[in-house]
């Protein structure tokens, strides 16, 4: 951490593990009796606990969203970009919640934990989560923290399915939804790309059914493919053109092919760039995070589709919704493009909810929604700053 | 506030839904909203009037009405607004058909072609006319479908679109007698209240 990163910073954060002793009876019906959530918070809860914002994590998130662990920290938390003091989330002004889903790896109960009823790693035991069971559990984490209606829920991608679901199952517990890069359910593509990963992963020698742990292995291998797939969906073509494409030939862009050594080198090794980008994106990944999570999260991922308890009408499903509004999207995200989130928008105006939304110009694809795009940036505070003033006015 | 929305003003009822189409800077929704508990939301294409929208908490959608209001359901907001929008879109009288099908009330506004500054100005300097009202020249202007009071009144006759009323001012907003008798020649700016309801 430098002197630049400090300012505008939480700072060093940390993390704090909330045990629950209730069972989460799961939307598989399998029951979980009891677990863990590891939980970061900035800012302060006012006297009035209503000014509480609440972070849904995509993918491959975790609870440490903004700030850094240690003075020796290089890089903050996922969303450090719209946290912290005078940020779009602004950390003077709202108290952030953010928290490991069920099922991660990184300190909340998941297939890495250990099976209370076998004293071995659940792995593939450990049971499939939706977005719903996610949810119910933010909600017992809500309840523990004295919270009874958050401000705002706000989440991206996989962290906006969650922020819809709060508002078809808890409407009364929440005054403001923040959907940004979502989608209503997945597209057969989406679903593609997910089995794509889960068969690279599945079929690395070292998965052993998944029970790897027991085997003092991982599929490194499987994950790394994984997320080098994973990876060229959340960029675009023209991030992609521009990220590895600085060398200019004499006819002005070459397209994002830039040379590793300059040079072809009539081999299967890495020529270009990005061959090597994506080969160090997935080796890093694949040090860092657990396979049987990553599978699990695709699956969240691709049973999310809130519309399915009212006949496939995803109206239907906001009939209750009261809270309000606010979805962007970004215009050259072809993962979740602004299509989908139109989609949502249009569900939301036949409920006659009242909605904000955003098509922002951007070329970082699906990944633009965690970068500091000027316009997003001006747009996502304009509205914080809305929700920070009606809580004020509804206290005074 | 700009005076042709205080006009639009009292053809609003307390507490309904609005639909404002080319919204600006959300100064009439969040107006309707503080004074009159409307639930309103707001279209708008530019980046800045969208911020605006966003500060004065106004709800604002950014969606180009040139394509199209399929994403609202009919009867689903009570009045739909459209304040000096029309002359820009591509193609009014679909948006007018949109409107109508969308809100019981529709409200419509804008610069009268008719008026007799303009006629003067064609007829002596033979130019298209540039005031404050309508202050582009032809080649650079937004406004591509300019029409009269009585272009007006033929559609909504043709398209049995019923009047409530029709009010014109001048540019000063003040209506008159004589802009009663004559609004085609003296009005600059129309405004009208619409439903397709008999």
């Amino acid at each position: 951490m430098n002197a630049s990163q400090q300012e505008q910073s939480v700072g060093i954060v940390k993390p704090e593990r909330y045990h629950f002793d209730d069972a989460l009876t799961l939307r598989s019906g399998k029951v979980l009796a009891s677990f863990d959530l590891m939980v970061e918070t900035y800012g302060e809860l006012n006297a009035e606990r209503s000014n509480a914002v609440l972070i849904c994590h995509a993918l491959s998130g975790d609870h440490h969203a903004a700030g850094y662990h240690s003075e020796n920290d290089s890089k903050p938390g996922w969303w450090d970009s719209c946290i912290g003091p005078g940020k779009a989330i602004d950390t003077n002004k709202f108290f952030v919640v953010c928290l490991n889903n069920l099922g991660g790896c990184a300190g909340s109960t998941g297939p890495t934990s250990i099976n209370p009823e076998t004293g071995k790693h659940y792995g593939p035991d450990f049971p499939i989560v939706t977005v719903r069971d996610w949810v119910k559990s933010q909600v017992m984490l809500a309840d523990r923290l004295g919270i009874e209606k958050w401000a705002a829920v706000v989440g991206g991608s996989l962290g906006g399915m969650q922020v819809l679901r709060w508002t078809i199952s808890y409407p009364e517990r929440l005054d403001h939804a923040v959907v940004i890069a979502a989608a209503p359910k997945l597209s057969a593509q989406n679903i593609a790309f997910n089995e794509v990963a889960r068969h690279s992963i599945t079929s690395d020698p070292n998965f052993h059914g998944g029970y790897y742990l027991e085997h003092g292995t991982t599929p490194k291998q499987g994950l790394k493919l994984a997320r080098m797939v994973g990876h060229i969906t959340y960029l675009s073509d023209s991030a992609m053109r521009a990220k590895f494409g600085k060398d200019l030939s004499h006819f002005g862009a070459n397209f994002g092919r830039d040379l590793r050594s300059g040079t072809l080198s009539f081999g299967y090794n890495v020529d270009f760039e990005v061959e090597s980008y994506l080969r160090y994106q997935g080796e890093r990944f694949s040090e860092n995070f657990d396979a049987n999570t990553y599978l699990l999260m695709t699956k969240a991922l691709d049973y999310f589709d809130p519309s399915v308890d009212y006949g496939g009408d995803l109206s239907k499903a906001f009939a209750n919704s009261d809270c309000k509004f606010m979805l962007m999207s970004f215009s050259t995200d072809w993962r979740f493009p602004p299509e989908r989130s139109r989609e949502i928008v249009e569900h939301l105006l036949q409920a006659k909810r009242q909605v904000t939304y955003l098509e922002i110009e951007a070329d970082a694809g699906h990944d633009a929604f965690l970068l500091p795009i000027p316009r997003y940036i001006r747009a996502f505070s304009a509205y914080m700053n809305r929700i920070h003033r009606e809580l004020t006015a509804n206290a005074s | 506030m700009r005076p042709d929305l205080q006009l639009i003003d009292k053809f609003i009822s307390p507490g309904s839904r609005v639909l404002d189409l080319g919204c600006g800077d959300g100064t009439l929704l969040s107006h309707l909203q503080n004074n009159k508990q409307v639930t309103g939301i707001g279209l708008e294409i530019d980046e800045d009037n969208i911020e605006q929208c966003i500060d004065k908490g106004v709800d604002v959608i950014e969606q180009n009405l040139d394509s199209g209001l399929a994403n609202f359901q009919a009867g689903s907001f009570d009045t739909v607004l459209l304040a000096q929008t029309l002359q820009a879109l591509s193609k009014p009288e679909q948006l007018i058909d949109d409107m109508l099908r969308i809100g019981r009330y529709g409200i419509v506004t804008f610069p009268n072609f008719g008026n007799w500054k303009s006629r003067l100005y064609l007829a002596t300097r033979g130019r298209m006319p540039v005031s404050r009202f309508m202050p582009y020249e032809w080649y650079d202007t937004p406004n591509i479908h300019f029409c009269t009071v009585k272009d007006f009144d033929t559609l909504c006759r043709e398209k049995n679109i019923r009047v409530l009323q029709r009010t014109v001012v001048d540019s000063e907003h003040q209506g008159s007698i004589a802009g009663r008798l004559w609004p085609n020649l003296l009005g600059e700016i129309a405004i009208y209240h619409l439903t397709r309801e008999q």
